[in-house]
């Protein structure tokens, strides 16, 4: 399940923010801002893509760093929301 | 106003020939629609074309003094011609004209090189002194007129325009791999760059003397200067209110001198509002006023345009720019600026000049420049909180204060404080040095250099942005007050290498237009350098001074207002229904991208994916696409001349299916 949804951020960071298929041009636990991939504008197409994408919306408070700054952060944050709509659910 | 071209053929070469004369400056014809004048002897060309302001009668050119031993040909203004005509004839010189530009002459007469200091205006001057066998060329201290010159193994060459260059077939045309590196960096090259290899500009406040062997020198006659302590104002803020007032009031003075009808340009914004009310209470010229409104509420100003437009009963016209438009006209816009650009804000204002034009007004009075003298821009305020958070780089209520920047944006970086607290963060390091303020701007347009090509890249592995703008700064700026580094760099950077010619020159030319800038005016510029930074930059509160000296000519809320810089839509435009315009698709498609070797298909292909899809809502992408499509226009147009002149002419585009109407007020 993890693993889709690493594939599928991958796939987005490398394509929107890289403009390439080639995937040896990012590692899952680089950071985003220290690359330069990402500017503070840039944080908002990836809010954007978590919403179209996996249904996640990102509320003030979780707009930081330790969610959303790499493709291992990203994967992280998506899976704890997901499980909290199951919890809150079930 | 005007378009100068001309040769100095070299010791060893042909005398200039007439027709090559005349090709290269029906090349600027937009520049110079109401006559054309040639002067030419064995060894020097010099060719004119007219846009008649002054002494329209008798004001022609090429020009000369009483014996006809000095020569010139000029591209501008020179507002202070009045005062200096009856000093000159004390001196026992003899006018043939009532124009402007015969002060040249005689004051070249009277003081040789000196000649310029005397000038207060807009020029782009080419002087030829026939005993003593020199070509002087000067160009204004801002840069608002252009002046572009080449060398071929016989022959030394000058335009207003590098397309008057390329009229000659010895002129080589190609890109230069530098020029990219630095317009996809600092927004413009810097001079004596320009975007083609072996075409050179002259830099603003800048003269060179060139002899018939070619042997050039250049000097700079003056620059922006700032003093190196932070002092507090010696005298009250009334005193420099009321200073700055009347220095105001005397540049639009000489600024509305001209025998042809003078307009306005409105933006809604502080500075512009202020020229117009100027030019209301302070003259008798009728203010007719021109702007731009837009259909996307995030770049629209209307409603502080018309706000003005009552209270100082304007008669005025507005143009509604719709995103089409700009697709439209944006090879045109290429075809004026001769470089690739990373916005699209231009094209707008090239209609503007179309319809100023149409309502048969020659010259508007324009804002530009204040926001450079005063420290209007967000990027000086930047700079200070940068610096104030270098200060104590780990406190954790210091970054609080970003908050307070950018309420006009849509899409404000000040959503996702930590992202933005590193975006304010990036170039400590850097902190002492002149080129500070400008690194986040800099760092965010250099993404788009990973959509350069590999072989680009390889060409631009050694350079550095920070080592290469040192070495174009004066090394004693490092010596001025902060906020003076950052408006050095600011305004000859962004302001004379970007704004006022792409921007103004190029637009309002495009429509044979004369754009004047009172801010501009030196003295002017000379005082507001010499303020103590907070009266400039008040805290965050931008242009104090200037606020503060126009008390009671605006209304409150306009002369309040917090800086809205003009913008227009970007990537979006080149798109409908996610699909982009013929001219964009045939340009950026993949062979032709792989083939003429600027950038990366791969890269390309996706970026175009991406603004198809209305996702690039960020300045790097919307920055990218403009530059790489602009660039592209330039190849086709400058280089392979596959399009050729006659398809940008003022008369329309090619290949675009339909054309978009414009709503007129």
């Amino acid at each position: 399940m993890t693993d889709t949804i690493k594939k599928r951020i991958r796939e987005f960071v490398l394509s929107n923010y890289l403009f390439t298929n080639d995937p040896s041009a990012l590692h899952d636990d680089e950071s985003f801002m220290k690359r330069g991939i990402i500017d503070s504008t840039g944080v908002l197409e990836v809010i954007q893509f978590l919403n179209d994408e996996f249904g996640v919306t990102v509320t003030d408070e979780e707009m930081g760093p330790e969610n959303l700054d790499s493709v291992i952060s990203l994967a992280g944050f998506i899976q704890s929301k997901d499980a909290k709509t199951k919890a809150l659910s079930a | 106003m005007c378009g100068i071209a001309g040769i100095l053929g070299l010791t060893s070469g042909p005398p200039p020939q007439t027709s090559e004369l005349v090709a290269m400056i029906t090349r600027l014809r937009h520049r110079g629609p109401d006559g054309e004048g040639i002067y030419s002897d064995r060894r020097v060309g010099l060719a004119h074309a007219r846009l008649s302001i002054i002494d329209l009668e008798g004001g022609r050119q090429p020009l000369h003094n009483e014996d006809k031993s000095v020569w010139v040909v000029f591209n501008g203004e020179i507002f202070n011609y009045i005062e200096l005509r009856p000093l000159l004839e004390a001196q026992g010189h003899r006018f043939y004209t009532h124009s402007d530009t015969e002060v040249i002459v005689h004051l070249y007469e009277q003081y040789g090189d000196d000649f310029v200091q005397h000038l207060n205006g807009q020029f782009a001057i080419a002087l030829w002194d026939t005993r003593r066998r020199r070509l002087v060329l000067a160009r204004d201290r801002t840069g608002i007129r252009p002046l572009f010159y080449t060398r071929t193994a016989s022959r030394f060459l000058f335009a207003s325009e590098i397309k008057a260059l390329f009229a000659c077939p010895d002129v080589a045309r190609r890109l230069d791999p530098q020029a990219l590196g630095e317009i996809f960096t600092y927004w413009s090259t810097l001079a004596p760059r320009t975007a083609f290899a072996g075409i050179e500009s002259l830099a603003p406040g800048e003269m060179m003397a060139v002899d018939e062997h070619g042997d050039a020198r250049r000097h700079r006659y003056w620059d922006w200067s700032f003093p190196e302590h932070a002092t507090p104002p010696a005298r009250p803020v009334e005193d420099y209110a009321d200073e700055l007032r009347a220095l105001l009031v005397d540049a639009v003075r000489l600024q509305l001198r001209a025998d042809v009808p003078v307009g306005a340009y409105l933006s809604g914004g502080l500075d512009s509002s202020i020229i117009a009310s100027i030019i209301k209470n302070f003259s008798d010229t009728r203010l007719c006023t021109f702007a731009l409104t837009f259909d996307d509420a995030e770049f629209d100003e209307s409603a502080h345009q018309y706000e003005l437009v009552q209270y100082l009963g304007t008669h005025h016209t507005s143009l509604r720019c719709r995103s089409a438009d700009i697709a439209t006209a944006f090879p045109r816009t290429i075809w004026h600026t001769e470089t690739p650009i990373l916005r699209t804000a231009p094209t707008p204002l090239m209609l503007l000049a179309e319809r100023v034009r149409a309502e048969n007004y020659k010259v508007v009075l324009t804002g530009e420049g204040a926001d450079e003298l005063f420290a209007g821009y967000d990027i000086f305020k930047e700079a200070k909180i940068r610096r104030f958070l270098a200060r104590a780089p780990q406190s954790r209520w210091r970054p609080r204060i970003l908050e307070r920047l950018y309420p006009y944006l849509t899409h404000s970086p000040a959503n996702g404080r930590a992202f933005t607290h590193r975006f304010f963060s990036e170039g400590m390091e850097h902190r002492d040095q002149p080129y500070f303020a400008h690194i986040p701007r800099w760092t965010t347009t250099r993404r788009s250099w990973q959509f350069f090509s590999a072989d680009l890249t390889q060409q631009l592995v050694d350079w550095d942005p920070y080592r290469r703008i040192t070495a174009w700064l004066p090394p004693e700026l490092s010596r001025a007050i902060p906020l003076g580094r950052d408006q050095y760099v600011e305004a000859h950077t962004l302001m004379s290498g970007y704004l006022l010619c792409s921007q103004g020159d190029r637009m309002a030319m495009a429509h044979s237009v004369e754009a004047r800038y009172p801010y501009l005016d030196h003295r002017l510029i000379e005082f507001a350098n010499r303020l103590p930074a907070q009266l400039k930059l008040r805290g965050l509160v931008e242009k104090f001074i200037l606020k503060k000296a126009v008390h009671g000519l605006l209304p409150e809320t306009i002369r309040q207002r917090t800086k809205q810089p003009y913008r227009a839509p970007d990537s979006g435009s080149f798109f409908h229904n996610g699909r982009p315009v013929d001219y964009v698709a045939e340009l950026l498609d993949v062979k032709r991208i792989r083939e003429s070797g600027y950038f990366d298909p791969l890269a390309v292909t996706k970026l175009m994916e991406k603004c198809g899809r209305g996702r690039a809502i960020g300045f790097g992408d919307n920055m990218a696409f403009v530059g790489i499509l602009s660039t592209m226009l330039v190849d086709a147009m400058f280089i392979r001349e596959s399009l050729g002149a006659a398809d940008w002419s003022a008369a329309g585009t090619p290949r675009i299916p339909t054309r978009a109407s414009r709503v007129f007020n």
